[in-house]
C-alpha cells in the first residue's frame, strides 16, 4: 500500500515540475526501487551473498535499465499503446542478451557466479516499471537521468545487502578478510534466510526514517512541544 | 508495484471505453502495430548480432584459457596438451574427429563421446590425463576437471570448472586446502582384469578418512563434498577402463 501511494505521489510530482536533478536523485533516495518501492526482490535476495556479485548485478541492471529507457523514450511516439508491453520486453531482452555476452567476455568466473540471474534481468520489474511509468511519457534526456538514478539506487541497495551479508556471513569484504583467523562466520547470513533478515533490517531502518520525517512534516506543533520539553 | 498501479488505472480506463462500443477509427491499424513490432525486432536483431560478433573471440579465448589453466593445475608438471575424444569404440584426436565430422562419414557422434586432455611435460613425456566430471551439487550441477596419472594410478588434482555452490560454504570445495589435499594422490587403482576400480572412490565424514581412496569431506559443505566424491566415482568407473585400453596410442603419439 505504501508503495502504491509513494508511486502515485511521485507521478503527481512529475507532472507538476520535472526537474532534472530531482529526477536523478529520486531513484537513489526518495523512491529507491528496493527500499521504498520494493521492486526487483528476486535478484535482491538471490545474488547479494557477496559484494562482487551484488556489484556486478547492479551494474548489469543499470546498463539494461539505461539502454532500454533511452530506446523506449526515443520510440515512444512510434510504439502504439496496444503493443507497448511486447515492444518493451523485446527491447529489454535485447540488452540483457548484450550484457550476457559482455559479462562472458569479461570474466567467466563472474558469469558462473551470477548463474541464471543475468538472464532473469529480463523479468526484473524495475526495468519494465520504469519503461512503462517514466520512459514512455518523457523526453530522452529525462528518461536517461531517471534510469541512471534508479539504476544507481538499485546498485547501492544491492551493495547495502551484499556488504552486510558478506561481512557477517563470511568475515570478508570484496574477498578481503576483515577479522582474522578467529572469526566464526555467521553462515546463515549468506544462505537464503540471511537475505530476508538483512532486507528486513534495512526496510525497518528506511521505514523508521520515513515515519519520523512524516511525523515532523505533519505535526509541527508536536515538534514544537517536543523541543519545549 | 508501479507497473500494476499504472496498468490498473489504464485498464480501468479501457473498461470505461468498452462499455460504450469503442470507435474503430481510434484503434491503430494492424499495419502500424506490425510495423512497430517488426521494426523493434529488427533493431534488436542487429544489436545482438553485432555484439555477438564482437564478443565471440573474447568468450572463446576465455573458455580456452580457463580449460588450459585447469589442465595444468590438475596435472602437475604439464606444459603442453592435446585434446582427444574417447568413447566405447575408439580414441581419436579432436582434430581428426573434426575432419571426419566435416566430411560427413562419421558415425562416432552417435555414441556418447567424452573429451579428454593428454598433458605432456617439456620433454614430451605423458604426465597425466585430464577429464571432466559432473554431478548435482547443492544448488546446481558442479562440473570439475580432474587429472589422472597412469603412472601412480591415482588422481592428481581437481579444478572446479562450474559451480554455483553457496559462497562461504559449498564453494570451499574449490578453495579449502585441506579438502584439496585429498586429491594430491587419490587412489584409483584398477582391478586385475582392468575392467573396474579396485576400490570405488567414496566420501567419508570429516576426519574419518582411513584409506587412500576416501575423500575427507568439509564440515558445513557435506552435500558439495559428496557431489565431488560421486562424480569422481562415476567418472573413473566409466572412463578409466576405456582409457587404459587406448593408453598406448597416446603414449606412442
Amino acid at each position: 500500500m505504501t508503495t502504491n501511494t509513494s508511486a502515485a505521489h511521485s507521478e503527481v510530482k512529475l507532472k507538476s515540475q520535472p526537474d532534472s536533478m530531482d529526477t536523478f536523485l529520486r531513484g537513489i533516495w526518495q523512491d529507491n526501487p528496493v527500499f521504498v518501492m520494493l521492486l526487483g526482490m528476486c535478484p535482491v535476495l538471490a545474488v547479494t551473498n557477496s559484494v562482487v556479485n551484488a556489484l556486478a548485478m547492479g551494474i548489469a541492471s543499470l546498463f539494461v535499465l539505461f539502454c532500454s529507457n533511452t530506446l523506449v523514450a526515443l520510440l515512444r511516439n512510434f510504439i502504439p499503446k496496444q503493443v507497448r508491453i511486447a515492444s518493451y520486453i523485446v527491447i529489454i531482452a535485447t540488452f540483457v542478451t548484450v550484457v550476457d555476452y559482455v559479462i562472458q567476455a569479461i570474466s567467466l568466473d563472474l558469469y558462473n557466479a551470477l548463474g541464471a540471474f543475468i538472464q532473469l534481468i529480463v523479468v526484473n520489474c524495475i526495468i519494465l516499471g520504469r519503461a512503462e511509468a517514466f520512459a514512455s511519457k518523457n523526453k530522452v534526456g529525462a528518461a536517461m537521468l531517471d534510469a541512471l538514478g534508479m539504476g544507481i539506487g538499485f546498485t547501492l541497495a544491492l551493495l547495502c545487502l551484499g556488504g552486510v551479508r558478506e561481512i557477517l556471513g563470511n568475515g570478508t569484504f570484496l574477498g578481503i578478510s576483515l577479522f582474522g583467523e578467529n572469526f566464526q562466520a555467521w553462515s546463515v547470513m549468506i544462505l537464503p534466510p540471511g537475505g530476508f533478515f538483512v532486507l528486513g533490517a534495512w526496510l525497518l531502518l528506511f521505514n523508521w526514517l520515513k515515519e519520523r520525517k512524516d511525523m515532523k512534516a505533519l505535526s509541527p506543533d508536536l515538534q514544537l512541544a517536543e523541543t519545549k520539553n | 508495484m508501479t507497473v500494476s498501479a499504472n496498468n490498473n488505472s489504464e485498464s480501468s480506463g479501457q473498461q470505461k471505453k468498452s462499455e460504450t462500443p469503442p470507435p474503430v477509427q481510434n484503434l491503430p491499424s494492424n499495419t502500424v502495430m506490425i510495423r512497430a513490432l517488426g521494426g523493434i525486432a529488427t533493431i534488436a536483431g542487429v544489436i545482438i548480432v553485432f555484439v555477438f560478433q564482437f564478443t565471440q573471440p573474447y568468450i572463446a579465448e576465455n573458455k580456452r584459457r580457463a580449460i588450459e589453466k585447469a589442465i595444468y593445475q590438475v596435472v602437475p608438471g604439464a606444459v603442453n596438451r592435446t585434446s582427444y575424444l574417447l568413447n566405447e569404440q575408439a580414441l581419436m584426436l579432436e582434430t581428426e574427429f573434426n575432419e571426419s565430422e566435416s566430411s560427413g562419414s562419421s558415425t562416432v557422434s552417435q555414441v556418447s563421446t567424452e573429451t579428454i586432455y593428454a598433458a605432456f611435460d617439456a620433454s614430451g613425456k605423458l604426465v597425466g590425463i585430464a577429464m571432466e566430471a559432473a554431478a548435482q551439487g547443492y544448488q546446481d550441477v558442479i562440473r570439475i576437471l580432474y587429472g589422472y596419472s597412469p603412472e601412480c594410478e591415482c588422481i592428481t588434482g581437481i579444478s572446479i570448472l562450474k559451480s554455483t555452490e553457496t559462497p562461504g560454504l559449498g564453494d570451499k570445495i574449490g578453495t579449502d586446502l585441506k579438502f584439496l589435499a585429498n586429491f594430491i594422490a587419490l587412489d584409483a587403482k584398477l582391478n586385475q582384469e582392468k575392467t573396474a576400480l579396485l576400490n570405488p572412490i567414496e566420501t567419508v565424514k570429516h576426519g574419518r578418512k582411513t584409506a587412500d581412496w576416501q575423500i575427507d569431506s568439509i564440515s558445513g559443505a557435506t552435500v558439495s563434498s559428496n557431489a565431488i566424491g560421486k562424480m569422481l566415482r562415476e567418472s573413473t568407473k566409466k572412463m578409466l577402463p576405456l582409457l587404459i585400453k587406448h593408453l598406448h596410442k597416446i603414449i606412442k603419439s
